[in-house]
């Protein structure tokens, strides 16, 4: 589904990523671990398209097509989705009226009919149940005054409306308690379908009792220092990540 | 001195001319006050741009265009149709309709049918409760060293008139809607505006400029409001003149103990535009809210000035002006607000924030707070930016495209004012302005 080839970016001239290779199926859960500013973020925001990180070398391949020739609404419509880290508030611009938007601008690419309001309201009431999501947070705007677990689940709620081919969730479990957590990563279980990916970009190994990986990446200084399977991060857990430096 | 006498010059001379037409009128103490008013007009003179109040407002184009004025009141001929195409509605019952500052009473429409209350124009109540206007008229404004008040005043010939009596609430909004005809020579029109609100008395009232087409002229508009003690009063101004045209007006708000009035100001149209907004907080326990939204584009230049003046203890006031700019436009704002002595315990709080959608568009700011209290809680911000990356990002991760990102935020932006407008109907008359004014409208509607 997705194969990044010797990826080099860089953000203001300072180099992020010093050539990453990974190569992720569909069917498959990967988890990208790695210490504070070892390249995480900077690589999930890269697979979403966005313009401050300037890719300098290597190569995006994503269902046989070249990412980094797309905006990020085309990746988004071709069924890549960024659970952000710190999920924007967007004053004025209700949640429905904007995944209403987003749904029928990926359906329309899709060559689906757009849903009308009816059928918007049905696609998300289905999803509402499996996120555990409130009605009322819905007709607010945008993660607008929401609490930091609000907004993390309002990720993942877009993520169960839009059902992307590619999930990349950016640290989804910052700043979550326990219960939180769970609700969380009940979701992405429920949303892992033999025809889809996630990538799992965490700092920590507590969200991967949850989610249970295939793949264990570990990034350090911006390469792929290990991989893994799932015991990979236990590993990591027991003995810090100056273990694999 | 000759320069600015010559710009003054044909003012004059339309003043002695428009005083042959008042005929007996023009010598009742009533054109004493237009008397003063012209005096004081030609002693202030123009405004350049040293003067500190104009600075970043170039009204050179509208001093030395020749305008013509319209003494004869006999109305040009403007079609029924004309009109259903340019008001809102469905806003109300009642509607004063005037068109290049008179009245029409074929357009007009009074539904209220409690005899105290008067709704109508200002030249008829002066012929018939003279008193009435004569004690309340420029009251408000004449300690304004305004040369575009004075200038109005000179010329008060009418305008709408409404009085509420004590303890009266008027449930549907009031509209008063302004014409500027087809009339292809440039031309002035001087509106003049008087509400005065009893005690314990409620009210809406929105006034609505439009044109029929666009060309250049010139409304120089006044209005006052006299907000009675616990009186609660809103007060639209809906400005959609010709993308030619120059629109200067004044609204001057006298608020009296325990009064809540929320002016909105809402400037849409214009080349050339100033809106003052003076409000005078008299009494205690007073709650003033200013709301502002102005959307330009091409070479518009939009100027709005407001002064909030709290003298006594214990009052509120809120304001929040917004402006979208675009194209090579230009906004100004400045927001006064002085806190008197005596004024303690005041909370004021003063917001003006900027979009602008294109590198050419500029936008000057100034809050200017002067403060003689010690135990006053105010507050004010400016911010002017362009359209915010993250949340830009944001929306397109979710396959929205950018420019139907782009205006869905720009859109939020705005709606922020507009969804503060108690009358449903300008909110949609607002919202399809905005539409037809974003690039990808037709999609957002769709949504």
């Amino acid at each position: 589904m997705l194969e990044i080839k010797n990826l080099y970016a860089a953000i203001n001239g300072n180099e992020i990523l010093k050539g990453i290779n990974l190569k992720v199926n569909a069917g498959e859960l990967h988890a990208i671990m790695g210490p504070n500013g070892s390249g995480k973020s900077t690589l999930a925001h890269v697979l979403a398209g966005r313009d401050t990180y300037d890719v300098t070398e290597g190569e995006l391949i994503y269902n046989g097509k070249n990412l980094l020739e797309m905006q990020p609404e085309e990746r988004a419509r071709e069924g890549i989705f960024l659970a952000f880290q710190y999920p924007v508030e967007i004053p004025g611009v209700s949640n429905t009226y904007f995944l209403k938007a987003a749904l029928n601008s990926i359906r329309k690419h899709r060559g689906l009919e757009e849903f009308d309001a009816v059928e918007f309201l049905l696609h998300m009431k289905q999803k509402m149940k499996l996120v555990e999501i409130d009605q009322d947070l819905l007709n607010r705007p945008v993660n607008e005054g929401f609490s930091g677990g609000e907004k993390k689940r309002n990720e993942i709620f877009q993520m169960a409306v839009l059902e992307p081919k590619l999930a990349i969730l950016d640290e989804t479990d910052s700043g979550l308690d326990i219960d939180a957590l769970r609700i969380v990563a009940d979701g992405v279980n429920k949303l892992k379908r033999p025809d889809n990916a996630t990538i799992v970009v965490t700092h920590y190994q507590r969200l991967l009792n949850y989610i249970v990986p295939d793949f264990v990446h570990v990034l350090a200084d911006g390469q792929i220092v290990k991989s893994g399977g799932k015991e990979l991060a236990q590993e990591l857990e027991v003995r810090g990540y100056d273990w694999v430096r | 001195m000759n320069q600015s006498f010559e710009n003054i010059k044909q003012y004059i001379e339309q003043f002695e001319a428009f005083e042959k037409t008042l005929n007996g009128e023009s010598k009742t103490p009533f054109h004493e006050i237009r008397r003063g008013a012209i005096e004081q007009f030609s002693k202030l003179g123009f405004p350049t741009a040293k003067d500190e109040e104009w600075r970043f407002t170039n009204i050179q184009p509208i001093i030395k265009t020749k305008f013509k004025t319209h003494f004869n009141k006999k109305i040009e001929a403007v079609r029924k149709e004309q009109i259903e195409k340019v008001i809102i509605k469905g806003i109300a019952e009642t509607r004063l309709v005037f068109i290049n500052g008179y009245y029409s009473d074929e357009y007009s429409i009074n539904n209220i049918t409690n005899k105290d209350i008067k709704v109508g124009c200002l030249s008829e109540t002066l012929q018939n409760n003279f008193k009435l206007i004569r004690d309340n008229i420029a009251h408000i404004s004449k300690y304004d060293k305004n040369v575009f008040t004075s200038l109005n005043t000179s010329f008060i010939h009418d305008g709408a008139f409404i009085f509420v009596p004590d303890d009266t609430t008027i449930e549907e909004p009031i509209y008063i809607v302004y014409i500027s005809s087809e009339d292809q020579t440039p031309f002035i029109t001087h509106p003049r505006n008087l509400i005065i609100v009893g005690q314990h008395s409620k009210v809406s009232v929105v006034e609505h400029f439009v044109h029929l087409s666009d060309n250049i002229y010139f409304n120089n508009a006044v209005t006052e409001i006299a907000a009675g003690e616990n009186s609660i009063i809103e007060h639209t101004k809906l400005q959609s003149e010709s993308a030619k045209a120059y629109h200067i007006g004044t609204t001057y708000i006298h608020q009296s103990k325990g009064s809540k009035v929320t002016q909105n100001s809402i400037m849409i149209g214009g080349a050339i535009v100033r809106n003052n907004i003076i409000s005078i907080l008299e009494d205690e326990g007073i709650e003033c809210t200013l709301n502002g939204l102005s959307l330009a584009t091409g070479q518009q230049l939009i100027d709005n000035h407001t002064t909030i003046d709290h003298s006594k203890p214990h009052c509120a006031s809120h304001e929040l002006y917004k402006a979208i700019l675009d194209g090579k436009s230009k906004g100004v704002f400045n927001g006064k607000i002085y806190v008197r002595k005596d004024a303690q315990k005041t909370d004021a709080k003063q917001t003006n924030k900027t979009l602008l959608l294109s590198d050419e568009a500029a936008m000057d700011t100034k809050p200017q707070l002067e403060i003689f209290a010690d135990d006053v809680k105010c507050t004010h911000g400016a911010a002017i930016g362009y359209i915010d990356a993250d949340a830009l990002f944001y929306l397109r991760s979710r396959g929205i495209s950018e420019e139907i990102a782009r205006d869905l935020l720009t859109y939020a932006f705005a709606d922020d004012i507009i969804e503060k407008l108690c009358c449903e109907q300008i909110r949609e008359y607002l919202h399809r302005i905005l539409h037809s004014r974003l690039k990808q409208g037709r999609e957002l509607e769709k949504l």
